[in-house]
């Protein structure tokens, strides 16, 4: 088509790109004024980017972002779980404590399945019962784990049978209280009492 | 506006869902822009700009803050469609006539409803002739394109969503101008 240098059409294209020495553009120019066929190329080359540029801006179809709203993926439980602990750090905290708590007694609670007595002297074991024989005096409290408790004789402090039942003879009698847990939360509350008894005690 | 997108960043990223919604809003113009420019299909369009959303809000964890977002986004949104296109068959333009229809193009069925002035017409016209001319660009002209002349991007951006070199993308925006030059200049 034209016989001019290869660099003038390079030109033109840096030229539409901002891209065009002062030294360059001069070339360019002095030789667009000498040739007819580069000015018209360089005059289609404008005229094209005009008409790319002029198709008009369209937009995004009505109810878009609802759309992709809805699509979204559900926030994995996992994070949702962790920004739930980041965001409340006292309940997380209270939380773990309560369940560490939990834990601890209720697998006490579990292990402690054999019978057990609080052993003082002068106390009898017969199978799972332990028997306070007449004419014997304890001093202090009597807890009996998985087991029953026949009183004949006296204790000076309070007894507590847990999963089991006790006997009071007529000639036997306890000073201090009389306790039967056999449920669960029963055992919780009475260890959260004896807890604090423990603490009150402490401060005394 | 930046800073504007980059706190609603930071509160998506605190498990704020809904800040995402402002942040669509912002550019879904933009994003479905490139979609349409590049398929040149509305519905496929509209699918992909959609999914190039979906992508961002999966995926928002691994955006910078210190970049700009909308560099970050428009690069998921083309990667989507220069997928799109490879995938798919050629015949699947605009300018393919509906099925059932005699010469019906999309386009002239958008029209047909409404009453428009003659220059209006002829506008739409030009503007279908452009459309198609663009879309017949190989894929790696039109991207470079669409992101410089419709986005109206710089050499820098469009290199940084196209991962590629910038004199690469110079390349090809000289060919691809020169390519389009051949068939517009006949209008």
């Amino acid at each position: 088509m034209n016989k001019c240098p290869d660099e003038i059409i390079e030109y033109m294209h840096n030229y539409l790109d901002d891209d065009l020495s002062t030294e360059e553009e001069h070339k360019l120019r002095s030789h667009l004024q000498k040739c007819e066929n580069c000015r018209e190329h360089f005059h289609e080359l404008k005229r094209t980017i005009a008409l790319v540029q002029s198709t008009s801006h369209i937009h995004a179809p009505v109810h878009f972002t609802d759309a992709v709203m809805s699509k979204l993926p559900k926030q994995s439980k996992r994070i949702q779980i962790k920004s739930w602990f980041r965001n409340h750090p006292f309940l997380s905290a209270a939380s773990l404590f309560i369940i560490l708590m939990l834990g601890s007694i209720i697998s006490s609670w579990n292990k402690e399945n054999d019978f057990s007595v609080t052993m003082h002297p002068g106390i009898i074991i017969e199978n799972d019962t332990a028997i306070i024989p007449e004419g014997t005096v304890i001093d202090g409290d009597v807890v009996v784990k998985n087991g029953n408790i026949r009183i004949e004789g006296k204790v000076n402090g309070d007894v507590t049978t847990i999963n089991g039942e006790k006997y009071l003879a007529s000639a036997g009698e306890v000073t201090g209280n009389i306790n039967e847990v056999n449920e669960i939360f029963e055992w919780l509350w009475f260890h959260i009492k004896d807890l604090w008894k423990g603490v009150v005690k402490l401060f005394k | 506006m930046d800073e504007i997108v980059k706190k609603r960043i930071k509160q998506l990223l605190k498990g704020d869902k809904s800040s995402f919604a402002e942040i669509v809003e912002i550019y879904k113009d933009r994003v479905y822009q490139i979609c349409y420019r590049m398929l040149g299909n509305p519905q496929e369009a509209e699918e992909m700009a959609q999914e190039a959303f979906v992508r961002a809000y999966i995926n928002i964890s691994s955006y910078k803050l210190d970049r700009k977002f909308s560099t970050w986004l428009f690069r998921i949104a083309t990667n989507l469609c220069i997928d799109r296109i490879r995938k798919k068959k050629p015949d699947f333009y605009l300018d393919a006539e509906v099925s059932g229809t005699d010469g019906l193009t999309l386009y002239s069925q958008v029209a047909a409803n409404v009453q428009l002035p003659e220059e209006e017409i002829e506008h739409m016209e030009l503007q279908e002739t452009i459309q198609k001319e663009i879309l017949k660009l190989p894929e790696k002209y039109r991207s470079v394109i669409v992101l410089k002349y419709i986005e109206e991007l710089s050499l820098k951006e469009i290199s940084e969503i196209l991962d590629l070199p910038i004199g690469t993308v110079k390349t090809r925006i000289h060919r691809g101008r020169e390519a389009l030059r051949e068939r517009l200049r006949h209008l």
